[in-house]
């Protein structure tokens, strides 16, 4: 190898036929699809919280893409939800799909835990719901104050985690927000034949031999 | 649909089959000559066969500071020192980071106060420091000056490289700052905002562009090895950089496979090529004979390039992506087996033979260690891209061990050593302190493989827990927290490595002690 050409050319041109296959072709793919017409649009409160959880890294711990249940039947019969689909993420950028499960996964989280105040509370201090959960706590979100004024939304915690002083904990605009968001992660509405084509199959049977059982 | 997809699938495969098999008939058949001839280019008249390493071989091997490759290393001395100094405040940073979000696993309510330390954003800010300010810095620094001394012609603009290099470390800076306050793009490998990006293309173009000139107007005819290594990588990581960084051009799950095409491909096509490089440089140079097998270098080198840019997928195994993408990523990604083989037949036999100098020579150590974790985290990684392997491993701790065996034990360890030889070359002094290389190297290995096996085991367990619905939750959290804290042990004795590699470099500056005295 004695040219510089030749291996530039080389070189780039696997890496350009690489992005074809892995860039370029899934993306005609899934943008053909239209979002399902059960899935409504972030409203602005929502997309405020779901610039919180890329700010504190939420999607380090967590992933919103329940496995096709070729993969495994568990993320189902935790109530994870069913396998999502391209059409899920329509509305979703950045993509939040993630690859950890330190905690469970989120992507319908709204309607396993649609309670506002079990959120904040949860947010505030995760070991006053789970004394074995690692969630980092999140007071910057919160601040506390001698008396609630109208309006202000008071975290419900039980007593060994309210501050000592006798003041109260009052959710900030952020962890409203942040909140807002998580209870609108819901993809529990049924999908399309079409939709189920485009998710990865894994172990999965053919529909036509899953209809006849396995 | 499903049809023309399942054919691309087939094409893409056959394609990197074919490529593969032209590459071995032309080598077989002498079209491409690669043989100890070329192999040897790497040194100068008189060099082959004398072990070359300035400090380590004890008096034994005296190293010659020879004028012709002082000469080619002047003009660049200045920014590739420059460069390895910050790549390793950058590393100290980083490391520390890690630490602090290792520790947060296992003390959640430790600094819950300060935002920019809960675990999200400090493990995010750890991996963008190591990552562009470490790994790239240190291996931008490592290829600008083998560069120059394979082609035996100076670097050229080495004030533009250097304009590079503060453009970067601004571009690293800034952007690690961003995400500690909270501004993010939020994508994994990708969370350094666009804006901030802008900086750090600038300092890759005008650090990229030496390179080459360098290339151009070298004095050797033949490219050796680590040249391709070198000059693809600075080919491929702009071109990923920006397509995944145009904003709004991505979104939902198109966004998740450019994601993943982008994550996987830093470590395959720009990480690998400057761990890979400078092993293929150093681990001859240092003992003084040419690698194995030069021909199969070539399907090294070519068998990465085609298969390990396909892999990336494999990230989303039972996800909201096509089936043949996966399966497209799953098949390369055991296909990767033979480029890696062909870089381990090469590497390891080369110092198996020379195990002397694998005794003596603590660079040595350190790089053919790395090029060791090299082989383990390709074969690893062909694994875990397996189904089967994926359904248990994925979304576990297990994956972050991985990610350490390839971007620590590998390209980090090749780095280390590759700066213990570096820096007396570059400062014509010996390391004042000779038993510390060898404390960083055990602190390395001892508190890697507590890291690494900590995670490994403990991801494992926890894998095979989440696939059983009746184990809850609140078990698998319970169950995994030794292993966490085993990992922030390892952690910490890494980093306590990188403090000595700091000390030894300072002491190296600032001591009066000449090479040749």
């Amino acid at each position: 190898m004695n040219r510089l050409v030749p291996l530039f050319v080389g070189a780039v041109g696997i890496l350009v036929f690489a992005t074809v296959m892995l860039v370029v072709l899934p993306g005609l793919q899934v943008r053909t699809v239209q979002a399902p017409p059960e899935l409504s649009k972030y409203t602005v409160e929502q997309l405020r919280g779901r610039d919180q959880y890329v700010a504190n890294g939420c999607v380090y711990c967590h992933s919103q893409q329940p496995r096709s249940t070729g993969q495994t039947l568990a993320d189902q019969a935790r109530g994870w939800g069913r396998p999502s689909t391209p059409g899920d993420y329509a509305y979703d950028a950045p993509q939040l799909l993630g690859t950890m499960r330190t905690g469970p996964d989120l992507l319908n989280v709204g309607v396993r835990l649609p309670s506002q105040d079990w959120h904040l509370t949860h947010l505030y201090q995760p070991r006053a719901i789970f004394d074995w959960s690692i969630m980092p706590s999140y007071p910057f979100l919160f601040e506390t104050k001698e008396k609630a004024a109208p309006g202000d939304i008071v975290v419900k915690l039980p007593e060994a985690y309210r501050p000592k002083d006798g003041k109260v904990v009052i959710a900030r605009q952020e962890a409203l927000d942040l909140v807002k968001y998580l209870l609108s992660l819901d993809r529990t509405y049924p999908v399309s034949a079409q939709e189920a084509a485009l998710r990865d199959r894994g172990f999965d049977p053919k529909p036509d031999q899953a209809s006849k059982g396995r | 649909m499903n049809e023309t997809l399942g054919f691309l699938l087939a094409v893409s495969f056959i394609v990197s089959l074919t490529a593969l098999g032209a590459l071995i008939w032309s080598i077989v058949t002498r079209q491409i000559s690669a043989g100890k001839a070329q192999a040897s280019t790497i040194f100068l008249e008189g060099e082959a066969g004398k072990p070359d390493d300035p400090s380590s071989f004890d008096g034994k091997h005296e190293h010659q500071f020879d004028a012709l490759r002082a000469g080619v290393d002047a003009p660049g001395r200045r920014v590739v020192l420059v460069l390895a100094v910050a790549s390793i405040i950058f590393l100290i940073i980083g490391s520390l980071f890690g630490v602090v979000a290792s520790l947060k696993l296992h003390l959640p309510d430790w600094l819950a106060n300060i935002a920019f330390t809960t675990f999200g954003r400090a493990r995010t800010v750890h991996l963008n420091l190591v990552a562009y300010g470490w790994l790239s810095t240190a291996g931008i620094a490592m290829a600008l000056w083998i560069l120059p001394r394979m082609f035996r012609t100076p670097l050229q603009r080495p004030a533009m490289a250097m304009a590079g290099g503060i453009f970067w470390a601004v571009g690293v800076t800034a952007g690690a700052t961003a995400i500690a306050m909270g501004w993010s793009d939020g994508l994994e490998w990708l969370e350094i905002p666009w804006q901030i990006d802008i900086i750090l293309a600038i300092g890759g173009l005008f650090l990229a562009w030496p390179a080459i000139e360098t290339a151009r107007k070298r004095n050797v005819q033949h490219i050796y090895v680590t040249g391709w290594y070198f000059l693809a990588g600075l080919a491929w990581f702009p071109i990923l950089f920006f397509i995944s960084n145009v904003p709004g051009l991505h979104s939902g799950v198109e966004q998740a496979t450019t994601n993943w095409w982008f994550a996987h491909n830093v470590l395959g096509l720009w990480l690998t090529p400057l761990g890979v490089g400078t092993a293929y440089y150093l681990i001859p140079k240092i003992i003084g004979k040419p690698i194995y097998s030069y021909s199969v270098s070539l399907l090294g080198f070519w068998g990465l390039a085609l298969f390990y840019s396909q892999v990336g997928i494999h990230h989303l195994i039972g996800g909201p992506v096509p089936t043949w993408v996966v399966t497209l990523s799953v098949v390369h990604s055991v296909m990767m087996f033979i480029p890696v083989i062909a870089v381990a037949i090469n590497q390891h036999i080369t110092v198996a033979q020379n195990f002397w100098a694998f005794k003596e020579s603590m660079a040595l150590r350190f790089v053919s260690t790395g090029a060791l974790m090299y082989t383990a985290a390709s074969f690893q990684g062909s694994l875990e891209a397996v189904r089967s392997v994926n359904s248990i491993t994925h979304f576990t701790h297990y994956t972050i061990g991985h990610a350490h065996l390839g971007a620590y034990a590998f390209v980090s360890v090749v780095l280390f050593g590759g700066f213990y030889y570096l820096f007396p070359h570059l400062t014509g002094k010996k390391w004042p302190y000779p038993r510390l290389i060898s404390l960083h190297y055990w602190l390395t290995v001892v508190g890697f493989l507590i890291y690494f096996l900590s995670l490994t085991v403990g991801g494992f367990f926890q894998g095979i827990s989440l696939l059983d619905a009746k184990t809850s939750f609140a078990q698998i959290t319970k169950d995994i927290l030794p292993y966490l804290e085993g990992r922030s042990l390892g952690g910490v004795l890494m980093t306590l490595g990188h403090f000595i590699l700091a000390f030894n470099v300072v002491a190296l500056l600032i001591s009066k002690q000449r090479g040749e005295a």
